[in-house]
């Protein structure tokens, strides 16, 4: 028996038409002569540009410094000049702060190893390694794009178990499939690097068992690599779902509102354990990444290796182009992505797959009236009521929501996947979420200002 | 290119609709309507088609007409109530009869709150409870399966049961008793649908497989019923029946698996529905052997549908991390 | 008969000994509530509304019953009428207020904003609004999904299949507040209903609120305020003002003279009455257009 996570989870059409595409390296073609590059690809505060219009630079150069705690830097993907740095047209058609640069040639910083072989040997120490991997803009390579570094930095002996995240669950993906099977010696090697960095002997990778040959490759090169095992999971959406990972992985439930690390878990995808080795052996920004271009309308289904920046509109069209039926552009995957406003944005560090969909398939169907099937209810990883939380939502009962636990959704989607009444769960709930999170931050703030004015009231009497 | 479209995710859908689990639950139900036809002939099909054309119809012309409102007919939903009523209703009841029923069930349980996912208690039970306090002679009168005289009648297993043990007559000795092969095939009397245990359980496990319901209710009733009966059973076998003849007998089956599982008037939660399903087995079991009535289920399944709100408040889903695992 | 008189007995007793326990409980639970509180309550509209700022109409009374000065507080529903039967009721006196109502600042309708994609999510304008700018090229204008709609208490206003813009129905509205602070593009304002000419109340506005460069919006909607300033510049009561690309006109000060009406080049100021025509001949065609779109905007 399989392992998995405890509570709810659904089986979507798989549909990864690209698995046996060789990931290809995409040039930028000719006509394209100038690139943005986004300044906030990350979780938190955007990243505060370093460099001026005019500007030259060189491919690896930092063009945006981490503007706080949870930030992350932002390298050149591109040689050449800085020509704008303003507000343009973002991924959702509103406005989104770029760093435009016009393309020459591609010169590269001298200090980046090019070359061709793997480097084994891991001669930095555990703060060396975090300090590297927060100079080179590591985030979540998964989509969730949180700065790696900060989930790295834990104090000693509080983390017990690296957990690697190859379960590429959501379907039609295949960036992180292909990455295993092709680079899979240089993830191990990542994998080994961050469990330097956060002092750990043991790490799990996750991977659904319907990447066979991915798990039979990792674990065959895994035996020479002592503290990881490749742990083959039974497939079941989310599970590449930080909370249902862990549990999947090594049974543990990590509570509501807590982090990973309180049961003793850091969680990194793969892409992230690549983009670690490359950072720290190879002195490698984060500039390119693997991108799935799939969908059933688009003719040929790809995965790329494409620099940061690269227009999704040129990405498409080296798979095939826009077809006729096209009705929807997905950026990620089909149950958490988001759907594009605008083709004529760049890709991102989180950008693992852009998925074309004709109208049959994206097309909601008519709602109809909540028949209380209760099967919201069961599917839901999180073990909470999806129809009492989208009803209250909608009638902005955020005390009900709250008290319902509206704030542990992780917004998986498996709700309105699920609903026969095909009654838009989630986009309530999302809401109410938000909402929610914002009275609860508040009320947190207000709470810390009321205790900060009576130590201050008090200081004086004592 | 179309025009994009934007929309919040996800952006799949699985197959899952309120017609598949509706029509799920009509074709899970033909088996026990051939068992029906097979020993009390055509008058079960014709009581079975005025109850489903009459609860279509009736739904129909209250959206139209009474609420102005786009019709759903098509859904099935209507067209399953009108086959559990008739499956709880004797072969030969008079067809106007039927229609009261089924106007009852639509018109009163269910449109009256809303319709559709709106009810608080199940349409098909309140129709059929309705005619057995209004019409008891009819409804009580059960036509004797494959008889050759046409109009005979005679009593259900339960109700040989409930006179005899009335009367005083040990288990043993009740004359006419059908044997667990005849409960299992259906020839016996009783309400049309309700006969052949063995077509239910087919159906059952059907909505099973395809995942129309899940196991949490109908395993409930029946192991209370299962545990109850036997240790009535335990301390005596003359005065209480056996738990197989408990569950093979009457509605037991119908509810359990079609009735007590309707979506809307059942909990929300697996712990929920345990503790629902428990219910209506105790309260069964306490109406067949300590009740004035000789079967009990739909009135359990009634009293449960009321309490289903006070379930849904005390027995949430187990959340992700509540229990901290070692 | 003996059947008869017992159950009459039976009755009477049991209603006896229930009307003696009702009385101790109500006696030993009594609240006391000062009276002037039901009697203002009596008088509010009972639509617990919320838009005087308190939970609903009960609690309004209490804070007016409460009050020393009942400036500052006043039901936007009852208006003037109901503000002075209080003012009675508790022997204060209650200042004038000019009657007010919510104007929905965006006139892109279908043929002059064309939509640029199509939404398929819930039919909530909050949930759209977070997940794209919206369905046109414009980011600021009325995204017509009915936030404001199921809101209002009062019926008065809808979303027009025709425009694709919510409009508000005078008549009905009594400017509670409640759609403004619904709309998650914040372009519903409360404004003064206006001066009342001929039965006509005229109020002039502002109808758009688009802060991108004039090109840029001009793109995007045919009906967008561009910033250009001339609404500004022959305003003879320094009425309007321009900030982030786009004219306001101040509530106060604007005395719905018409002068602007005309002056907009894009037909952006809506009106409620017919403003005099240009007398240049060029200008004929265009003018009895704005007027009919702010006829189209308010009904």
């Amino acid at each position: 028996m399989l392992k998995t996570f405890s509570i709810g989870g659904i089986h979507p059409e798989e549909n990864k038409l690209s698995a046996g595409n060789a990931i290809k390296e995409f040039h930028l073609p000719e006509d394209i002569k100038e690139v943005k590059i986004p300044v906030a690809q990350h979780i938190g505060a955007p990243a505060q540009p370093v460099v001026a219009v005019g500007d030259d630079v060189k491919v690896g150069q930092l063009l945006a410094q981490a503007g706080g705690f949870v930030s992350a830097n932002i390298h050149s993907p591109f040689s050449g000049k800085v020509k704008k740095i303003e507000a343009t047209t973002g991924d959702d058609g509103k406005p989104a702060m770029m760093i435009t640069i016009a393309v020459e040639g591609d010169e590269w910083l001298e200090t980046i190893d090019r070359s061709a072989g793997i480097k084994r040997d891991i001669t930095l120490s555990a703060e060396e390694i975090v300090k590297k991997i927060g100079e080179m803009g590591i985030v979540g390579m998964g989509g969730a794009r949180f700065p790696a570094q900060v989930k790295l930095a834990v104090k000693p002996g509080q983390a017990q178990a690296l957990i690697i995240n190859g379960v590429e669950c959501e379907p039609y993906l295949t960036a992180d499939h292909r990455l295993m099977l092709e680079k899979s010696e240089e993830i191990l090697i990542g994998v080994k690097i961050l469990m330097k960095a956060i002092g750990v002997s043991d790490a799990y990778i996750g991977i659904e068992n319907n990447k066979k040959d991915a798990i039979d490759l990792l674990s065959k090169i895994a035996a020479s690599y002592p503290g990881i095992h490749v742990q083959p999971l039974k497939m079941k959406y989310p599970q590449g779902g930080e909370k249902q990972l862990i549990d999947a992985c090594i049974g543990r439930q990590v509570a509501s509102g807590a982090l990973p690390i309180s049961v003793g878990a850091v969680v990194q995808n793969v892409g992230t354990a690549y983009a670690v080795y490359e950072a720290v052996q190879k002195n490698k920004p984060l500039i390119e990444r693997v991108v799935c271009v799939t969908g059933k309308p688009l003719q040929n289904p790809s995965n790329f290796w494409a620099r940061i920046g690269t227009p999704v509109k040129a990405l498409i069209e080296a798979a095939g182009g826009v077809p006729e039926d096209c009705e929807k552009i997905i950026g990620g995957g089909p149950m958490m992505g988001r759907a594009f406003a605008t083709i004529d944005v760049p890709i991102h560090k989180g950008s693992s797959g852009i998925l074309l969909m004709n109208k049959k398939e994206s097309k909601r169907g008519e709602i109809a009236n909540c028949i209380r099937c209760a099967k919201c209810v069961s599917v839901c990883p999180m073990g909470l009521e999806p129809f009492l939380l989208s009803k209250v939502s909608a009638k902005s009962l955020w005390d009900m929501a709250e008290e319902n636990h509206i704030a542990d959704c992780i917004e998986c989607g498996s709700c309105s996947f699920t609903c026969p009444s095909n009654r838009p769960l989630l986009d309530y709930v999302r809401l109410g979420k938000a909402k929610v999170m914002g009275i609860m931050r508040a009320r947190a703030a207000a709470a810390k200002a009321a205790a900060e004015a009576a130590k201050a009231a008090e200081a004086p009497k004592a | 290119m179309n025009t994009l479209t934007v929309a919040p995710s996800p952006h799949v859908h699985g197959d899952d609709s309120v017609k598949r689990n509706m029509y799920g639950v009509v074709i899970a139900l033909l088996p026990a309507l051939a068992a029906s036809v097979w020993f009390f002939g055509l008058g079960a099909l014709s009581v079975v088609l005025t109850s489903i054309v009459s609860c279509v119809l009736i739904e129909f012309l209250i959206q139209k007409f009474i609420l102005k409102v786009p019709t759903t007919v098509t859904d099935g939903s209507a067209a399953v109530t009108g086959l559990i009523l008739a499956f709880n209703l004797p072969a030969g009841l008079p067809l106007w009869i039927v229609v009261v029923g089924a106007l009852v069930a639509i018109g009163i349980g269910k449109m009256t709150f809303g319709g559709l996912g709106q009810n608080i208690a199940n349409p098909a039970i309140l129709g059929r409870v309705f005619l057995l306090v209004s019409f008891p002679a009819q409804m009580t009168s059960w036509p004797v399966p494959s008889s050759e005289v046409d109009g005979a009648t005679g009593a259900t297993p339960l109700g040989l049961l409930k006179e005899s043990v009335k009367s005083g007559t040990p288990i043993s000795e009740i004359a006419g008793l059908p044997s667990t092969q005849d409960l299992l095939l259906g020839s016996i009397g009783g309400s049309l649908g309700e006969i052949s245990a063995i077509c239910l359980i087919i159906g059952g496990i059907f909505l099973l497989c395809t995942k129309v319901i899940t196991w949490h209710i109908p395993v409930s009733i029946l192991a209370t019923v299962a545990v109850f009966g036997g240790l009535l059973y335990g301390v005596d076998p003359e005065t209480y029946a056996s738990p197989l003849f408990h569950i093979l007998s009457g509605g037991m089956l119908l509810g359990a698996f079609f009735m007590a599982t309707d979506y809307v008037t059942s909990p929300m939660s697996h712990s929920g529905m345990i503790v629902y399903g428990v219910g209506i087995g105790l309260i069964t079991m306490l109406i067949r052997t300590f009740g004035a009535y000789p079967e009990g289920m739909s009135f359990a399944i009634l009293i449960m549908n009321i309490v289903t709100p006070l379930i849904n408040t005390y027995c949430k889903p187990k959340r992700f991390g509540e229990v901290v695992k070692k | 008969m003996e059947a008869v008189l017992i159950t009459i007995a039976v009755l009477a007793v049991l209603g006896c000994v229930a009307a003696v326990i009702l009385y101790f409980v109500s006696q030993k639970f009594k609240v006391y509530e000062d009276p002037k509180i039901g009697e203002v309550e009596e008088v509010l509209p009972g639509a617990n509304c919320g838009g005087c700022g308190y939970a609903g109409c009960h609690a309004m009374a209490e804070a007016l019953a409460k009050a020393d000065d009942l400036s500052g507080l006043v039901c936007p529903v009852g208006g003037a009428p109901v503000m002075s039967q209080i003012a009675a009721i508790l022997g204060k006196t209650v200042a004038e207020s000019a009657p007010k109502l919510a104007v929905v600042r965006c006139g892109g309708c279908l043929d002059k904003r064309p939509k640029t994609l199509n939404y398929d999510g819930a039919k909530s304008c909050a949930i759209a609004s977070t997940h794209f700018a919206g369905d046109t090229a414009c980011s600021y204008g009325c995204l017509g999904l009915g936030d404001c709609v199921s809101v209002c208490q009062f019926d008065a206003i809808k979303v027009n299949p025709v425009t694709g813009i919510a409009e508000v129905d005078e008549a009905k509205c009594v400017a509670c507040g409640a759609c403004a602070k619904a709309c998650p593009k914040q372009i519903i304002e409360i404004r003064y209903k206006g001066r009342v000419v001929k039965d006509q109340a005229r109020r002039v506005w502002v109808s758009c609120v688009n802060k991108d460069k004039g090109a840029v919006a001009m793109k995007a909607c045919k009906a967008s305020c561009i910033g250009c300033g001339k609404c500004a510049k022959v305003c003879k009561f320094d009425a309007i003002t321009i900030e982030n690309n786009v004219a306001h006109i101040d509530n106060e000060k604007c005395k719905a003279c018409g002068m602007c009406i005309n002056e907009c080049p894009k037909q952006a100021i809506a009106a409620t009455f017919t403003p005099p025509a240009k007398p240049a001949p060029a200008e004929q065609k265009p003018a009895p257009a704005a007027p009919a779109d702010a006829q189209a905007v308010q009904q």
